[in-house]
C-alpha cells in the first residue's frame, strides 16, 4: 500500500486527503457500542481529573484544607491570589523559571529539528559508506539513559562556568538520536527517491535540492519532532535540578524547590503547578490532533 | 586541473564538446555526491559526539578513579568504586525499589492500554477527541503529576485516606513501607505513560488486515478469541517495541521517587530509603555524600545501565520464546492464514 505522505508528494495534497477519507470509511474498527463509549468517557474524567483537583486545591486556603481533605467539586476563588503568591515568592523566581523553560524549550526544538533533518535528508536518500553502521549506531544510542553522562557534563559545565546558567542545559539538548531517526523513517517514505534525482539531473546542487525539495517534505514530520522535543524540554527534571539551583531555575525544578522548602502550603505549590502545566496545556489543546498523529505513524514506522 | 581518481581519462581532450569549464562543472558534481552526504550527517555527528558520546565514555573512566565534586580526580582505583557500591546496602535496597516500581507501574500500564486501545479500536463518533482524551497525561510534567498525587497520597488529610476512611477502611501510611510507596510512585508514572502507549497499540491493531479477523469469524472466533488469536500475535512486534522503551524508561525513574517523600529525607528516599530508586541512589552519591562521590555515582551510571540492557535481553528472549513456533500463531486457523498468504504478506 502506497502511503499517504507518498501520495501527497506524487499526487498533491487533496489526492492524499481523499485517499486518507477512503482509507478512513474502509474502516478497520467494529462498530462500537455503549459499553465502548462508557469506558472511553471514564478514562476520560481519569485523565482530566488531576487537572481539575490541581485546579480545586490552588484555588482554595489551608484554613479550608485543614477542615476537610476531600475538596468540594466547585473552585473557591483563591486561585488568583495563591498565583500571585506564586509569582511574588521571594524564595524562587517564577517567572524567571517560566522565561527558562520557554528559552530552552524553543532553541532546542529548532535545533533538534536542524540537524535532525540535515542528517536524515542525507540518511534517507543516498547511499555511502558507512550508511548502515552510522544509523545502527544511532538507534543503538537511544537505549542509553541520559544518567549514563551526567557526571562528565556536570564536570564539563562547572569547567566552564556553565553551572547555574540554562546554556548548561541547552547545549546537551541540542540534537537527539530520536531526532535522527524520526526523520529518516520519515523521509524514507515520504519522499521519493525519484524526486531528488530528477532535481539531480536537472542540476540543482546537493544543497539546492535539499532546500527546495526535502525540506519542503520533511515539514510535517519536523513540525512534529519539533512538538516532541518541545514538550520533552519543557518535562525535563533530572539534569536542570542538578545543574541549575535555585537563583535560575526552570519550571518544574522551581515547583520542586517549593515543594522542598514549605511542604505545608498546598494552595501555592498546586498554583505552582498549575503554571508549570497551563502553558502546556494550551500547546495540547492546539496541536493535540498532530501529537496523536505522530504518535500512530511514528508507532508504525518505529 | 585535479581529477578524481574514479573519472574515465577522456581520450580526445581536443574536441570541444569536454571543452574545460564544462568538465570543470561535471566534475564539481561528483565531488558534490560523493562528499555531500556526509556533509548532511556531519553536523549531527559533531554536536552528538560531543554532547552525548563524550560523557558517556568519560563516565567510565571517571568511574575507575576516585573522584570528588570538590577535589576532583584522585587516584585511579580500578574496578574498586565498584567493589564498594556492591557491598552498600542502599544499593541493593535501590536495586529492589527501582525493579518492584518498574513492575508495579509498566504491568498494570501495558495490560490497560491494550485494553484502552481495542476500546478506541473502533468505527468511533469523534475518533480524534476520544484520542487526545488518553494523551493529557503526557503533557504533565512529571514532577506536576508528582506534586499532584503527593496531596492524593499524603498520610494526613490525603485524598486517597480521606476516601478510604469514608468507606470505612484504615488509613494507609503511604510514606511509611516501602510497598504503599512503590504502589504510589508506581500509579503516577502509569497514569503519565498509559495513553501514550495506548496511542502506539491502536495504531498497531488499525494496521492488521482486516479479513484475518473476518476469517476468524467465519471460523466462529468470539471477540475474545479474535483477540487471543489474532490481534495479539499481529501486535507482537508492538508489544516488544513498547515493552522496552518502558523498560528503558521505568528503570531510570527519577523525579517522582524524588519528590515523594518530605523535605529532609526526600533526597534518600524515605528515612529507611524505602522508595530510593538507583537514579536518586546515584544523584545522592554525587551531590550529596561527598566523600568520593563521583567516582561512586559513575559507577552506578553504568550499574544502572547494565541493568537496564539485561532486563531487556531477557524481555526479547521471553517474547521471542512466547511467540516463535508456540501458540498464537498456530492456533490461527487455515481459513486465516490463506487470507494472509493471498494478501501477499
Amino acid at each position: 500500500m502506497t502511503s499517504l505522505p507518498m501520495i501527497a508528494q506524487t499526487a498533491g495534497k487533496g489526492a492524499a486527503r481523499a485517499e486518507a477519507r477512503r482509507r478512513a470509511r474502509l474502516g478497520s474498527g467494529r462498530r462500537p457500542t455503549w459499553r465502548t463509549y462508557t469506558v472511553l468517557t471514564l478514562t476520560l474524567v481519569a485523565s482530566v481529573l488531576p487537572l481539575y483537583y490541581t485546579f480545586l486545591i490552588a484555588s482554595t486556603d489551608m484554613p479550608h484544607l485543614n477542615r476537610d481533605s476531600v475538596p468540594s467539586l466547585i473552585p473557591q476563588g483563591e486561585f488568583l491570589t495563591n498565583l500571585r503568591r506564586v509569582l511574588d515568592s521571594e524564595q524562587v523566581d517564577f517567572s524567571l523559571a517560566l522565561r527558562n523553560s520557554l528559552v530552552i524549550a524553543v532553541i532546542t526544538s529548532v535545533s533538534v529539528v536542524f540537524f535532525a533533518t540535515l542528517a536524515g535528508y542525507s540518511f534517507s536518500q543516498f547511499s555511502f559508506r558507512g550508511r548502515r553502521t552510522l544509523l545502527g549506531f544511532i538507534v543503538a544510542t537511544m537505549a542509553v539513559p541520559t544518567q549514563l553522562g551526567v557526571v562528565p557534563l556536570f564536570m564539563l559545565a562547572t569547567e566552564l562556568g556553565w553551572q547555574n546558567k540554562i546554556v548548561s542545559v541547552i547545549v546537551p539538548g541540542l540534537v537527539t538520536a530520536f531526532g535522527v531517526f524520526w526523520m529518516t523513517q520519515y523521509l524514507d517514505s515520504a519522499l521519493p527517491r525519484e524526486l531528488v534525482e530528477a532535481a539531480r539531473v536537472d542540476g540543482c546542487s546537493m544543497l539546492r535540492t535539499f532546500w527546495s525539495v526535502a525540506w519542503p517534505a520533511a515539514r510535517p514530520a519536523a513540525a512534529m519532532l519539533a512538538l516532541f522535543t518541545f514538550i520533552g524540554s519543557w518535562t525535563n527534571f533530572f539534569w536542570p535540578f542538578i545543574v541549575l539551583g535555585s537563583g535560575n531555575p526552570t519550571l518544574p525544578v522551581a515547583v520542586a524547590l517549593v515543594k522542598t522548602s514549605l511542604t505545608t502550603d498546598y494552595p501555592l505549590l498546586l498554583a505552582g503547578v498549575a503554571l508549570t502545566t497551563a502553558p502546556l496545556l494550551l500547546l495540547f489543546v492546539v496541536t493535540g490532533r498532530q501529537l496523536v498523529t505522530g504518535i500512530m505513524q511514528g508507532a508504525l514506522k518505529g | 586541473m585535479p581529477r578524481h581518481p574514479g573519472s574515465r581519462p577522456l581520450k580526445n581532450s581536443t574536441n570541444s564538446i569536454f571543452s574545460s569549464p564544462s568538465r570543470r562543472r561535471a566534475f564539481r558534481g561528483r565531488l558534490d555526491r560523493r562528499i555531500s552526504p556526509y556533509l548532511f550527517v556531519a553536523p549531527f555527528f559533531i554536536v552528538f559526539v560531543v554532547t552525548g558520546l563524550f560523557p558517556i565514555g568519560y563516565t567510565a573512566y571517571v568511574s575507575l578513579h576516585h573522584w570528588e565534586l570538590l577535589g576532583g580526580q584522585g587516584d585511579y582505583v580500578g574496578l574498586g568504586n565498584f567493589a564498594v557500591i556492591l557491598h552498600q546496602r542502599t544499593f541493593w535496597i535501590a536495586l529492589r525499589n527501582t525493579l518492584s516500581i518498574f513492575l508495579l507501574s509498566s504491568v498494570p500500564q501495558i495490560v490497560i492500554a491494550l485494553f484502552l486501545a481495542s476500546m478506541l479500536h473502533a468505527n468511533l463518533r469523534a475518533r480524534t477527541f476520544w484520542r487526545m482524551g488518553v494523551l493529557v497525561p503526557y503533557v504533565l510534567a512529571p514532577v506536576a503529576v508528582s506534586l499532584i498525587f503527593g496531596r492524593v497520597f499524603a498520610d494526613q488529610s490525603g485524598l486517597a485516606n480521606a476516601l478510604l476512611q469514608r468507606v470505612g477502611l484504615g488509613p494507609i501510611a503511604w510514606h511509611a513501607g516501602p510497598l504503599a510507596g512503590h504502589i504510589a510512585i508506581a500509579s503516577m508514572v502509569a497514569f503519565r505513560w498509559i495513553g501514550y502507549n495506548t496511542l502506539i497499540l491502536l495504531a498497531a491493531m488499525q494496521a492488521v488486515p482486516r479479513d484475518l479477523y473476518e476469517a476468524a469469524v467465519i471460523d466462529g472466533a468470539n471477540r475474545w478469541r479474535q483477540f487471543w488469536s489474532v490481534s495479539l500475535p499481529m501486535l507482537r512486534p508492538t508489544l516488544v517495541f513498547v515493552i522496552l522503551t518502558s523498560t528503558i524508561g521505568g528503570l531510570q525513574i527519577f523525579d517522582e521517587p524524588r519528590l515523594f517523600g518530605d523535605n529532609q529525607a526526600g533526597a534518600r528516599g524515605g528515612g529507611s530509603n524505602q522508595f530510593m530508586t538507583l537514579t536518586m541512589y546515584l544523584q545522592y552519591l554525587g551531590w550529596g555524600d561527598l566523600r568520593n562521590g563521583f567516582g561512586r555515582a559513575s559507577a552506578v551510571a553504568w550499574l544502572l545501565f547494565m541493568l537496564i540492557v539485561l532486563i531487556a535481553a531477557v524481555n526479547l528472549l521471553l517474547i521471542r520464546r512466547m511467540g516463535g513456533g508456540s501458540a498464537a500463531s498456530h492456533r490461527l486457523s487455515r481459513t486465516a492464514r490463506t487470507a494472509t498468504r493471498q494478501d501477499g504478506r
